[in-house]
């Protein structure tokens, strides 16, 4: 009997080894794999229940992490939510992060590789650790008046920005929403929140607007057909160009006419300079099929076309497409069928102009600190195309005083500052009024200090050329200090 | 019949530095719990800490009055797992806002003081050998008492739990002591005619059925009873006592594999008949399929085990620093979870390792103990427990399917703890009787290896292990 007792204790020895096995496959071979599956809410448990960094405008938060009584000890709070929710995006137990909030998370969490030194300290000390806070480039006041020019109801995005530093003053869009509604930690709420959020027209709050919807540019585009030409050195500002009403595409019935009502159907010939004031579209399209559509897309390219970036937000790429025939040429060469831009983009290219031809890398972030204020990044200004000569940026600047000088942005003409600016308008659909009406411009002219764009969405076009032209009136007479 | 003998000595002294560093160690796992969580440190810690440190420590000196020759690693062992478990359930309770630790705390006292009154009033297992057809008969009882309407209570579609009015009470557990005694008791009495009369049909000497008739009735009611509550892990657990008892009794490994081929066969017709056997293996072959784990009863809470486990990695978050709050029945059934979440793979091991210490005394007592019942007994609940140990913890491990089987000592619940604490008790009888020195009294063993006579084949002095002598 002996024997049995001990074969059994052989037994059970072997049952507890099978066991330490388990767990050490469990505990150490495969943690890392169930830590990363996709069931797994324990890293969300543990990231919530810790204090994540703010996100800091002018020193003050707009996002940042307060104790809570709950299970997780910390609720984010944004504030000014509506002016920044574009930007922040909304950090939710249900929905997850988006906007800074996921780009950040490394810093806002604290497990970037410069906090590595805090987590080790952490380790051992059991304190627990903050994660670090960002500071935007956003001007308050730029942004409070970037979302205030624009009325209630439209679908809008407002850009400023410092063309000399890349430095992105103001991003701001219309509709918002209070991202504290998904970042409430209640999953019912959250999901109720989301449900009614997703009724509000023109509203995604997964999307910022400035840097990921694609309207069409319309007539902005001119001013990359505008530099194409002048670099070409087959055309001059004081060039006499023909004006005639309309075209007839290549190959096809359509005409491309000049839009109506305007003063380029009274003329017959112009000067270039005269044509850009006044937006007319049969010179720039027979002028863009003289130049071929390779060297329109090398200027569109110059200028950040057809490159997704990220500010760290990710900037969709703006279109300028592959392989078009002289028709489509034509359509795209005043910014209609399929070119594409982001309001940021149209932003970028006003402010390459405003700065010598020089285009800077745009950028939301101005440092990144740790919660003890070491310095972990500090975002320089960084060069990003040389997208033309500052001998044809300095013409194209006395170009764009024209649409403002009894131009198609006479209304945006200011006593006080010296505008440069280009409007566009792009129409939506031959079935219905609706146009994305925009403009881009900086100023001072001679000076630049601020470059500003606005567009409005699917709008009627009275309605959107007066606003984009007062709006930047408004923003430009504000911002700009003499 | 023969027993392993060593130079008797108490060494309660041994026991009593031991309990003391157990009792160490629970307190201090609760108060560093608290203080991982930044809780302040109440007067519960003081009073678990106090009422643990009591009971222990009467236990020990009634260990010193009624069986001072008892194994000296036993109480510790069982002390620290279980101050452990209290630690551990406190420590959900804070997270979760409940109170179970006061009723596990309650239970403990209970458990412990039937141990004691056991040790004391029963003072020598054999008493138990007498009348095996009443624990038999106990134990269908005790198995029955479930299904009386009124009386049973079904919980999570297991019907095996009674309420007693203050609290439900699992008398499966019992019924699994009283049926180790009675088969102690049978297969003690009756091993040679198991044995020795038999047909031999091919390469396997089959036993007269009027002999193994009381045991394969005892259990077929039990299996019976079992697959009608519906409890899987009491049902593998049964099995594999009556499996261990007979092997143990029999030395005859030829059994045992007929025995594991009905498993094998009954586990393949319960998988694809009985449908939550089904169920639960189902979920065990394809825990992270995403139907499988969203699934009423899928896999969600062995994954929710397994994350936590992962989470803990070699070194554990430490106590209070995890989150074994997320996984359903954090305290009970999924509790080696919770250590493994805390405390890693270094400390869980060495949870595993006290298991197998305690077993392993468990077993020592049954080598040295002269009396066959003694021997089956003590062997027979040893290797249940750690059967138990292997069934819960390989569930939770995915070793094996999840079955509804408690930590023994650590887990909340009042009934496993008694049994537990009952079991040990028994052991710790068995103990003594194996290591106190036995009276020379008139009847000498004046001829028999360990008499002192020279062996007359080799013409040298048998070694004769001090107070060795064979009765």
């Amino acid at each position: 009997m002996n024997q049995a007792i001990r074969n059994s204790w052989v037994v059970i020895v072997a049952m507890f080894m099978v066991l330490v096995v388990a767990i050490s496959v469990i505990q150490v071979i495969a943690a890392d794999a169930l830590k990363n599956n996709d069931f797994n809410s324990r890293q969300l448990y543990q990231e919530f229940g810790s204090a994540r960094g703010p996100i800091l405008v002018d020193g003050n938060p707009i996002a940042e992490s307060v104790e809570s009584n709950d299970d997780f000890n910390y609720q984010r709070v944004y504030h000014d939510t509506e002016l920044y929710s574009g930007l922040t995006g909304f950090y939710s137990l249900t929905y997850g992060a988006t906007g800074l909030e996921d780009k950040l998370n490394r810093y806002l969490a604290g497990s970037s590789d410069g906090q590595f030194v805090d987590r080790i300290i952490e380790l051992f000390s059991g304190t627990q650790m903050e994660g670090a806070q960002v500071e935007l480039t956003i001007d308050p006041a730029m942004q409070e008046l970037a979302y205030s020019v624009m009325p209630e109801g439209v679908e809008a995005s407002v850009v400023i920005t410092d063309p000399e530093s890349g430095d992105i003053l103001a991003m701001a869009s219309k509709p918002s929403y209070d991202t504290n509604l998904l970042a409430t930690h209640s999953g019912a709420e959250a999901s109720a929140n989301m449900a009614e959020l997703q009724t509000v027209p023109g509203l995604s709050p997964y999307l910022n607007r400035p840097t990921a919807s694609l309207p069409a540019p319309g007539s902005t585009f001119k001013l990359i057909d505008t530099v194409a030409m002048l670099e070409s050195g087959e055309y001059q500002p004081d060039q006499v160009l023909d004006v005639p009403d309309s075209i007839t595409l290549p190959n096809t019935n359509t005409p491309l006419g000049n839009f109506g009502g305007g003063l380029c159907g009274r003329m017959d010939e112009a000067t270039l300079a005269e044509i850009f004031a006044q937006s007319c579209n049969t010179p720039f399209a027979l002028a863009a099929m003289e130049l071929g559509q390779d060297r329109i897309r090398t200027t569109a390219e110059n200028f950040g076309f057809n490159e997704s970036f990220e500010i760290p937000l990710t900037v969709a790429a703006s279109q300028f497409p592959e392989d078009l025939d002289d028709a489509a040429l034509a359509q795209s060469s005043i910014g209609q069928r399929d070119v594409k831009a982001t309001a940021l983009q149209m932003n970028m290219v006003a402010a390459a102009i405003a700065n010598d031809g020089t285009m800077m890398k745009p950028q939301l972030i101005d440092t990144i600190r740790g919660s003890d204020l070491t310095l972990l990044e500090d975002v320089q200004p960084e060069v990003f195309r040389r997208s033309t000569t500052p001998e044809i940026a300095e013409q194209m600047t006395e170009l764009m005083r024209g649409p403002l000088d009894g131009g198609t942005a006479y209304r945006a003409q200011s006593e006080s500052v010296d505008i440069a600016a280009k409007t566009g308008t792009a129409q939506l659909g031959a079935d219905n009024d609706l146009v994305n009406s925009w403009i881009t411009g900086f100023a001072p002219a001679d000076d630049p200090q601020v470059a500003v764009t606005i567009v409005y969405q699917n709008i009627d076009f009275d309605t959107g050329s007066e606003l984009t032209s007062t709006n930047l009136k408004e923003i430009m007479e504000a911002v700009v200090t003499q | 019949m023969s027993q392993v003998s060593s130079t008797p000595r108490p060494r309660r002294n041994t026991e009593l530095v031991l309990l003391l560093l157990g009792l160490c160690i629970g307190t201090g796992a609760s108060l560093l719990a608290g203080l991982g969580m930044d809780r302040e440190i109440t007067s519960d810690y003081w009073v678990q800490a106090a009422v643990l440190a009591i009971m222990s420590l009467v236990f020990h000196l009634v260990l010193r009055l009624r069986a001072r020759y008892a194994d000296p690693y036993i109480l510790p062992i069982v002390v620290t797992l279980n101050g452990l478990g209290i630690a551990m359930i406190h420590r959900i309770d804070v997270a979760e806002g409940d109170d179970a630790a006061s009723r596990q705390l309650m239970w403990t006292v209970v458990a412990m003081g039937v141990a004691i009154a056991l040790l004391w009033l029963l003072k020598d297992h054999r008493v138990l050998r007498r009348w095996p057809y009443l624990f038999l008969a106990a134990s269908g009882i005790l198995l029955l008492l479930p299904l009386i309407p009124g009386l049973g209570m079904e919980i999570n579609g297991a019907r095996i739990w009674i309420n007693l009015g203050v609290g439900s009470f699992q008398p499966g557990e019992i019924a699994k002591i009283t049926l180790a005694i009675f088969f102690a008791g049978y297969l003690s009495a009756n091993r040679d005619l198991i044995l020795l009369a038999g047909k031999k049909i091919g390469p396997v000497t089959f036993p007269r059925f009027r002999d193994m008739g009381p045991l394969v009735i005892a259990w077929l009611i039990s299996m019976g009873v079992l697959v009608f509550q519906r409890d899987l892990g009491s049902a593998i657990l049964f099995f594999g006592l009556f499996m261990a008892m007979i092997y143990l009794a029999t030395s005859r490994v030829s059994w045992i594999i007929l025995g594991l081929v009905l498993v094998a066969v009954g586990g393949l017709i319960a998988v694809n008949t009985i449908s939550h056997v089904g169920l639960r293996v189902d979920a065990w072959l394809h825990a992270f399929d995403p139907e499988v784990y969203n699934r009423g009863a899928g896999s969600y809470q062995i994954v929710q085990g397994l994350f936590g486990l992962a989470s803990g990695g070699l070194l554990g978050t430490g106590l209070g620093g995890g989150r074994p709050d997320i996984v359903a029945y954090a305290n009970s059934d999924m509790i080696i979870a919770s250590f493994g979440e805390e405390l890693g793979f270094i400390g869980l091991s060495a949870i595993l390792m006290l298991f197998v210490l305690l077993v392993t005394r468990m077993l020592r007592a049954a080598l040295g103990t002269r009396d066959a019942f003694g021997k089956l007994l003590a062997a027979g609940l040893a290797f249940t427990m750690a059967l138990q140990c292997f069934v819960v913890i390989g569930g939770v491990t995915m070793v094996i399917p999840l079955t509804g089987l408690t930590t023994p000592f650590m887990a909340a619940g009042g009934s496993s703890l008694l049994a537990n604490w009952i079991v040990v008790t028994l052991v710790l009888m068995v103990s003594q009787s194996a290591r106190k020195p036995v009276a020379v009294g008139p009847m000498v063993n004046a001829s028999g290896s360990g008499s002192g006579h020279l062996d007359r084949t080799s013409g040298v002095p048998v070694e004769t292990p001090a107070g060795g002598v064979t009765a």
